[in-house]
């Protein structure tokens, strides 16, 4: 269990220590996140939107199957869009395998259904007690899907953390896709998945803590963004 | 909404700055290749010096040989640099690459429980030692990962004439992973598993386990390397790979994989002819 000490202690000194290897690691980590997160935001929240106001045929199992894909396995993603983009696949010809762009292409599949089904929600129950207001105003279900994603903006921005979430935390579609290759395309979990296989449980934990601490500090941020201007909105 | 968007659109392009220009700037090639050759380092010494000479960078994808073997053949590697000489001859012979050329070997090795439960340590060749653990159900942890090593292993299996499938599930454990990880697993569960020396040495989580046997002479492990085929596809990066494998059969080349130690230890023997 000396590990989880030892842990601890290489977390606090890679931390504190500007280790110009680990920026670069984490400055990817994050640049494909958020890539990925804002194109899935730009995707995911009409469409959620969309299948929550307008009335239209296979809208129940278009419901069903935003829901199930929530779960996707990363690594069927991955295996996907590596089969895709591979030499041999159909958007061969572009070279896009093992580059980040591939990474933030499997990561926007995995975190666009899951902004779409939680902003569904979001939007179905703002509809369910607005409906009646603004149909009387002559404001169709179409018309009112900017007001709705608007007045909604502080719940569906759970949505997009949430996603945020699911795309730092994958390792499988991006190890598959992306290769982790020094350098280039190795993030904050394929260099933990490598030290687990160097055997060096220690600094994959340490990295481990290190992927947390972020992950916190971009979640407060986030919460003080949202509290600002949730308080500015109510004055 | 806006807002928030704007932040992500801001932060992506500031990140997008950093990160993409440092990863653009050189010409490169994408040497398909095993997780021995990148855990126990090697990459990372020899690699920046074959950079610094030619300025092209070298992204190596670390799988097991026989998926290194198919993203050849896929076309996303240039160069597959790998440890199975049947597949090797091969992977030339079905068309998929040029030539292969000997580069360098080590041996592998085998390791168990430092109580050695399967009392193998007596054993004289790698197939007594087979022999010896299946007896005595002693757990074995394979990569059943088809790569070089676990090919090498069902090798060891079938000329001391055991089946070890019949057993999968029970005492022999096929794994479905890497070197590092099958280790682990090893380590874990206390059990016999056969790796190369190189990802021996590196390897950190050791606790209970040492080399049981070693130095058989069907234990050797030569790698081979091999520029992928332009006539299957075009898009290879024919001169720059030709340039990478010429510099590691390469005195110089050579040399370098002679002059890379982990803890005093050298891991890889130069054969280039």
């Amino acid at each position: 269990m000396s590990e989880i000490t030892t842990a601890f202690g290489t977390a606090i000194s890679l931390i504190f220590s500007i280790n110009s290897e680990l920026a670069q690691i984490v400055g990817l980590s994050l640049y494909v996140s958020i890539c990925a997160v804002l194109i899935a935001t730009i995707l995911g929240v009409p469409l959620g939107a969309s299948v929550a106001l307008l009335r239209f045929p296979g809208r129940g199992p278009v419901q069903v199957i935003l829901n199930a894909l929530m779960g996707l396995p990363p690594v069927v993603v991955g295996l996907i869009v590596y089969l895709i983009l591979s030499r041999s696949g159909p958007l061969g010809v572009f070279g896009l395998l093992y580059t980040p762009t591939a990474m933030i292409i499997a990561q926007v599949i995995l975190v666009t259904p899951i902004i779409a089904a939680l902003s569904r929600q979001v939007i179905e129950d703002l509809w369910a007690e607005y409906a009646e207001q603004l149909t009387s105003l002559g404001a169709s279900p179409l018309r009112a899907m900017p007001t709705l994603i608007m007045d909604g903006r502080f719940r569906l921005f759970t949505a997009v953390l949430a996603g945020f979430g699911r795309a730092t935390a994958e390792v499988g579609a991006v190890m598959m896709v992306g290769g982790n290759i020094d350098h280039v395309t190795r993030v904050m979990t394929t260099t933990i998945a490598l030290e687990v296989s160097k055997g060096d449980l220690a600094l994959a934990l340490a990295l481990g803590i290190v992927l947390l601490s972020i992950s916190i500090t971009i979640g407060a941020l986030a919460q003080l963004i949202k509290d600002r201007r949730q308080m500015k909105g109510r004055a | 909404m806006r807002l928030l968007s704007s932040i992500f659109l801001a932060a992506a392009v500031l990140l997008g700055g950093l990160v993409s220009p440092d990863a653009r700037a050189n010409e490169f090639i994408t040497v398909a290749s095993t997780t021995s050759t990148q855990n126990s380092g090697l990459f990372g010494y020899i690699l920046p010096k074959f950079t610094a000479k030619t300025g092209i960078d070298v992204h190596v994808i670390a799988v097991g040989t026989g998926q290194a073997i198919r993203q050849a053949e896929h076309g996303d590697a240039d160069v597959l640099f790998v440890h199975h000489r049947k597949s090797e001859d091969k992977f030339v012979s079905d068309g998929w690459g040029v030539k292969r050329y000997d580069v360098m070997m080590n041996d592998f090795v085998l390791v168990g429980p430092v109580t050695d439960p399967a009392h193998v340590k007596s054993a004289n060749t790698a197939e007594e030692v087979m022999t010896a653990i299946a007896k005595t159900e002693a757990p074995f942890v394979s990569r059943g990962d088809d790569s070089g090593t676990h090919k090498r292993e069902k090798g060891l299996w079938a000329a001391a004439g055991i089946d070890p499938k019949a057993s999968s599930g029970k005492w022999y454990s096929e794994a479905g992973a890497g070197m590092g990880a099958t280790l682990n697993i090893a380590q874990g569960m206390g059990g016999y598993a056969i790796t190369d020396r190189g990802t021996w040495i590196a390897f950190k989580n050791k606790d209970g386990l040492e080399i049981v046997h070693q130095g058989s002479p069907n234990l050797a492990n030569p790698y081979g390397v091999i520029l992928v085929s332009a006539e299957r596809h075009p898009h290879v990066k024919t001169e720059a790979g030709q340039k990478f494998i010429d510099w590691l059969i390469s005195p110089e080349g050579q040399s370098e994989i002679a002059a890379f130690k982990l803890n005093g230890e050298q891991l890889f023997f130069p054969t280039a002819k």
